[in-house]
């Protein structure tokens, strides 16, 4: 009744291509993006902001770069967090090496290194399908951890091999509290989710989506399969290597190699695909059901008073957490962003029963 | 000479590992259409019941007898396994029918998390050890061939020799039997199966199982080997690229694929490794596999992969 689509009469074709067609969407985008920009800073403390907020946002960012490879291009990648490695390390060496470097040139001259990276590891995707794909961009991760840990040049000879960048400063303002860092996140997000979004409904994404869902068929209207999935992978990697360099910057401040391991690969894998293959706002999902959830289960054995060593209580988080996952798979397996759909389908007779 | 063929063989050994762990996968892919990310947390698992049973079983029945109470733990450990195959049949798989492969590779994500913590928490996460009576001692060959001959370990060539006779009688299981022969209608085409009355789910328990027990397998040779600990679950990293070197439906590419990883991880460790600062085996494995593919993107000895529009 309140939510509807009909009534919209659309008069131009600018109208009929817009971002949210909708206008109560249009209008709860606002109001949501309002609220996470002033409200949410305003009323969060620094520990949500930094152990919740931060990493939410920013894993939502690698999410949805993700989801460009993987839900509209069909091109399964596991080795994400190189790519993310990548995105970061590279900033940090533009940042440390080059002086007077400004803070965001830093972090899309990372998303620039991530890209060509990306593309390189891209290429065996002309050739090689599916799982067999998906492993090998396991090399990738491989090599890139290595890579990182042997050559002292990319960790600016530090003797650990753990980096730590110096404070951080946008446009003269020093960002020293997690209130700041979070909204220099956020605008960063909202920027790449928008652009994102407006990316998937034109032609590149419309070739994207055709070749995941035949490559053949595509490549016989006349789609190149070239362009097409390489493009993916330079998209995927530049949004996935930015959020790496912001994972490192902002949320580490010091990090090591380990930080950028298979394991962060295999968990945004978990968030697009609880979130929703192909979807924008399912990314945001699955990071905020990935971030959440741990934190969660660490609380739950002390609210209920149980006293659990540290080791019984992670093994347990794993037990829950992959029951979780495999539960949420047999329960919904298209994400949580088909829940939202089914919810907003309901939406439009509410209050009504028919 | 000697040298190179010791590291050769050291090799040979390690190969022989990854394609124990690498067969298990392709068991489960042939028959499920699963690739199984949980191989690594069942090897994990299987080990620790092993060991800790072997540890328990002399306690709890008063036994004196080592051979007897490892034949027991071994019993148990399998037992385990079979139930771990009933209980990802009944609550994954059954509810995963005909879903994309990535949503099922997804889940056995969350499967093998399960049973990492399933594992640790039932069985400790200590570093145990596994004694099943492997001779230990060091065997001399070709004396008089090479200048101080060739150094191998018995427990290497014991452990080889079981191997083999577990893919052969593997072999002739799949050949021979009634099951076997219904596992592999499973494997060519679920639905055809499905309508000759195979019992599908029946099926998947079995593959499972059997994946289950060659998990087992190369779980208590590395355990034996090298101990039990939670390093045993990466293992399964290095049998990936074994696999799709293999090619993920064919059993002797699994074998074949292990030992030519496992012997070029060796030599590329040794001889190339140096010029790059050493630790390239991590990866050496991945980018032969990937070259490898680029030529054949389905792998040595893995179905032809057509494309029908």
């Amino acid at each position: 009744m309140l939510y509807r689509e009909n009534g919209h009469f659309k008069t131009s074709y600018r109208a009929d291509l817009a971002l949210f067609p909708v206008r109560e969407d249009r209008i709860a985008m606002l109001a949501l993006l309002a609220a996470a920009f002033t409200v949410v800073p305003w009323l969060a403390g620094d520990y949500l902001l930094r152990a919740v907020l931060i990493p939410f946002v920013i894993l939502s960012l690698a999410a949805i770069g993700l989801n460009l490879l993987v839900g509209y291009c069909g091109q399964i990648s596991l080795g994400t967090g190189a790519f993310m490695a990548v995105g970061a390390y590279a900033a940090y060496n533009l940042q440390v090496r080059i002086e007077g470097m400004p803070l965001i040139v830093a972090l899309l001259g990372g998303g620039l290194c991530a890209t060509a990276v990306g593309v390189l590891f891209g290429l065996p995707s002309l050739r090689i399908r599916g799982l067999y794909l998906a492993v090998s961009t396991l090399a990738a991760q491989f090599f890139i951890d290595w890579f990182v840990n042997r050559v002292h040049w990319v960790t600016h000879d530090s003797s650990s091999g753990s980096v730590s960048v110096p404070p951080l400063t946008v446009l003269g303002v020093v960002l020293d509290t997690p209130g700041r860092r979070y909204l220099l996140c956020l605008a960063i997000v909202t920027a790449f989710a928008l652009a994102a979004r407006n990316l998937v409904r034109g032609a590149i994404g419309r070739e994207w989506m055709a070749i995941r869902d035949m490559d053949i068929a595509a490549e016989v209207i006349g789609i190149q399969p070239m362009h097409a999935k390489l493009t993916a992978f330079a998209a995927s990697s530049f949004i996935v290597g930015v959020a790496g360099a912001l994972w490192g910057f902002i949320h580490l401040g010091a990090w090591e190699p380990a930080a950028f391991g298979l394991d962060r690969s295999l968990e945004l894998l978990f968030m697009i695909i609880i979130g929703g293959l192909g979807s924008i706002a399912g990314s945001f999902f699955g990071a905020a059901f990935v971030v959440i959830l741990p934190l969660l289960l660490n609380d739950v054995p002390r609210l209920l008073g149980l006293p659990l060593s540290t080791a019984v209580s992670s093994h347990l988080e794993h037990m829950v957490f992959g029951a979780l996952i495999v539960f949420f798979l047999v329960v919904e397996p298209h994400g949580l962003a088909r829940l939202w759909a089914t919810g907003r389908q309901k939406l439009r007779l509410w209050p009504f029963p028919h | 000479m000697g040298f190179l063929l010791e590291t050769m063989f050291g090799g040979l050994m390690a190969g022989m590992l990854y394609a124990l762990v690498a067969l298990g996968f392709v068991l489960i892919f042939k028959a499920s259409g699963v690739f199984n990310f949980a191989q690594g947390a069942m090897v994990l698992f299987s080990a620790l019941a092993m060991a800790r049973f072997a540890e328990w079983i002399p306690h709890w029945l008063h036994l004196d007898s080592a051979l007897l109470a490892n034949v027991l733990a071994f019993g148990a450990a399998g037992m385990a396994m079979v139930g771990i195959a009933w209980a990802v049949e009944r609550f994954a798989l059954r509810g995963l029918v005909n879903q994309p492969p990535i949503a099922l590779l997804m889940a056995t994500l969350g499967i093998g998390y399960f049973i990492d913590g399933a594992g640790q928490l039932l069985f400790g996460d200590a570093t145990y050890k596994i004694d099943v009576g492997l001779p230990k001692e060091p065997l001399i060959l070709f004396e008089n061939v090479f200048d101080g001959g060739l150094l191998l370990n018995k427990e290497d060539l014991v452990s080889a020799l079981i191997a083999a006779i577990l893919v052969a009688a593997m072999a002739t299981f799949f050949q021979v039997t009634r099951t076997g022969r219904a596992l592999r209608a499973v494997a060519d085409d679920h639905q055809a199966a499905l309508s000759v009355g195979i019992p599908l789910s029946r099926m998947w328990v079995i593959v499972w199982s059997l994946g289950g027990l060659v998990a087992l397998v190369a779980g208590v040779i590395w355990g034996s080997k090298l101990g039990v600990q939670f390093s045993i679950s990466q293992v399964a990293l290095k049998a990936f690229p074994v696999v799709i070197l293999g090619g993920l439906t064919s059993v002797p590419g699994a074998i074949v694929g292990g030992l030519l990883i496992g012997v070029g991880e060796t030599l590329s460790e040794v001889y190339v490794g140096p010029f790059f600062g050493g630790g390239i085996a991590n990866w050496f494995a991945y980018v032969l596999a990937l070259v490898f593919l680029l030529a054949r993107p389905q792998g040595l000895f893995g179905d032809r992969i057509i494309d029908r529009v």
